[in-house]
């Protein structure tokens, strides 16, 4: 399965290089990924949510990287779903934006586990890999994931539907919320 | 608190909710002193406007002050006990719309941008009280309200001016003078307004500040018809005269040079058959609106002149004039608000008196009278134009 999406971000190539370059950074706006850990200098631990609140762990490493144009990775070893990504940016004609492009390429295993990647990723698998990037845009530019009433949980909101009224959030739910 | 809130279609209830609470670092908590019910609030209640859910808090008009700011507000901009007027659209300020002044048009303020996507084509802003579609924001019929970019938008007032001349700056009065800047207005235009509500009211008084010769109001109702006369506007009233003769008549036969669609897609028409056919498409929702004050105004305007629509559109139309708006030269010109861009411009019309925006205010009504207050509005009873409420 590929996933291709673009966003523009007001903000210089450099900056958003070295945001996505710190790959710590990644699970602030990247709905699936619960974590992760660089473990040398090209190397890495990924940990994602899955169905059936289970987590999946991958090693990834950097293939390829451009400062301040572009950084492709992989999954290594054993993976439960290889994966491969990239991501590149171009500074946008407004000479102060940046155009984040990013393709990710899932290998999907046959099997049970492969059925309950497809469905996590639903009908339409596009939508995650673009509200990520919404979210990326947010942290860039305003320093946060926007929050509603309706929409509370920052880049767990998806998981969420249908949303909850847009009336203010009582204490118990805002303490289940963040303890979530 | 106690806070207006979405029942169901055609019902609104207040009703006991939480108090809000800080959730990104740039919110403030803004304890409301006075909001108001708009038009687009109605299209809410009649349910065309989709994605709204039971105990959605509405409103997008209000004003208040300041009780509590998260730790990312600037300090310089915003203070606790500071008296502000919120802007309807909520916007970070730092996107590229926001940058070029397109404050509706936000990129970042929505977190439900996808489903906004879906239906627009690209996302809008956030509104507060407005449907999920442009966030799921609880909304300002209420005694608290949380207002995230709290550095961004709110206009602080400084003077001793009352919450009602001041109020208005939220939505209604800018909407109103949008959409008589949008005409691009000369010394010798005329321009007709549809729709002589509070909105179409405003634009009528913007488009006179902005040197129109003639504004002609076009109404229905003769008590709202009235109000225009009174502040020295021209009126047709559809139900008495067939407009585009009437407007021919003023004109000397070449059409009002700017006209304003200040109604929406909730239009009142004339002809009983017209009516019908969009009553019945809008009814089965293949058709979000019912466009005649829009159809009408394109097919009124002169050659060459400008449609300027500030009433609210949520989807799709039928029957749409384009033969006349092509092959005359008509220029379309549209949107939300960018509130932000005028608040403190027609702040100082109204400390200079060149604007009363409190003209329009025909009843104030404590925020737990507010099913009654939208009843008022909607069936246009009690020569109903602007309502107030006071939480």
């Amino acid at each position: 399965m590929d996933l291709l999406a673009t966003t523009t971000i007001r903000r210089p190539v450099s900056d958003v290089y070295a945001f996505w370059r710190r790959l710590e950074n990644l699970p602030t706006f990247m709905a699936h990924l619960e974590e992760v850990r660089v473990t040398g200098e090209r190397t890495s631990h990924w940990t994602a949510s899955a169905p059936f609140d289970r987590s999946v762990e991958w090693d990834a490493e950097i293939t390829d990287e451009v400062p301040d144009e572009r950084i492709g990775w992989r999954s290594t070893g054993e993976a439960d779903v290889p994966n491969t990504g990239k991501v590149w940016f171009v500074p946008a004609p407004d000479g102060v934006s940046t155009e984040v492009h990013v393709l990710l390429v899932y290998d999907i295993p046959g099997g049970k586990l492969g059925q309950a990647v497809a469905r996590y990723f639903g009908e339409e698998p596009h939508q995650q890999l673009d509200d990520d990037l919404r979210r990326l845009k947010q942290v860039m530019e305003t320093g946060e994931v926007m929050r509603s009433d309706g929409a509370p949980w920052g880049k767990r909101a998806r998981r969420e539907f249908p949303q909850r009224p847009a009336q203010p959030l009582s204490s118990d739910e805002l303490a289940k919320g963040e303890a979530a | 608190m106690r806070a207006n809130t979405w029942a169901g279609r055609n019902k609104v209830e207040v009703r006991d909710v939480p108090d809000p609470s800080i959730l990104n670092r740039r919110d403030a908590i803004v304890k409301v002193t006075s909001t108001a019910i708009c038009g687009s609030d109605l299209h809410l209640v009649d349910g065309y406007v989709p994605t709204m859910q039971d105990g959605d808090v509405l409103g997008h008009e209000f004003m208040g002050e300041v009780v509590e700011v998260g730790a990312g507000v600037d300090p310089g901009r915003l203070r606790v006990g500071d008296r502000v007027v919120v802007p309807f659209p909520i916007a970070c300020g730092a996107c590229a719309a926001c940058a070029a002044e397109l404050w509706s048009c936000c990129e970042n303020s929505n977190p439900n941008a996808g489903i906004a996507e879906k239906m627009f084509g690209h996302p809008v802003a956030g509104i507060f009280g407005y449907s999920h579609l442009t966030g799921g924001f609880a909304g300002g019929q209420s005694e608290y309200v949380r207002v995230p970019f709290a550095d961004v938008g709110p206009l602080k007032i400084e003077s001793d001016l009352t919450d009602e001349q001041v109020l208005f700056l939220s939505d209604i009065l800018p909407t109103g003078y949008m959409g008589a800047e949008m005409c691009d207005i000369q010394p010798s235009d005329v321009v007709a307004v549809w729709g002589a509500g509070p909105v179409g009211q405003f634009a009528m008084d913007s488009a006179r500040l902005l040197g129109a010769a003639t504004v002609i109001a076009i109404d229905k109702e003769p008590y709202r018809l009235r109000m225009a006369e009174e502040a020295g506007h021209t009126t047709i009233n559809f139900e008495e005269v067939d407009v585009r003769s009437r407007l021919l008549e003023l004109t000397g036969g070449r059409g009002p040079d700017k006209c304003i669609d200040a109604v929406g897609m909730e239009a009142s028409h004339g002809s009983a058959h017209l009516h019908a056919y969009d009553r019945v498409k809008q009814a089965v929702r293949s058709e979000t609106e019912r466009p005649h004050a829009l159809r009408q105004a394109i097919l009124s305007c002169r050659s060459g002149g400008t449609v300027s629509v500030i009433g609210v559109y949520g989807g799709l139309l039928d029957k749409f004039p384009s033969g006349a708006w092509m092959n005359r030269s008509l220029t379309l010109r549209t949107g939300q608000c960018h509130v932000q861009r005028y608040m403190k411009p027609l702040l100082r019309h109204i400390e200079n008196g060149e604007l009363d925006p409190t003209r329009v205010i025909t009843h104030t009504l404590p925020l737990q009278d507010a099913a009654r207050g939208f009843d008022l509005f909607k069936n246009k009873q009690d020569d109903c134009e602007k309502v107030v409420l006071k939480p």
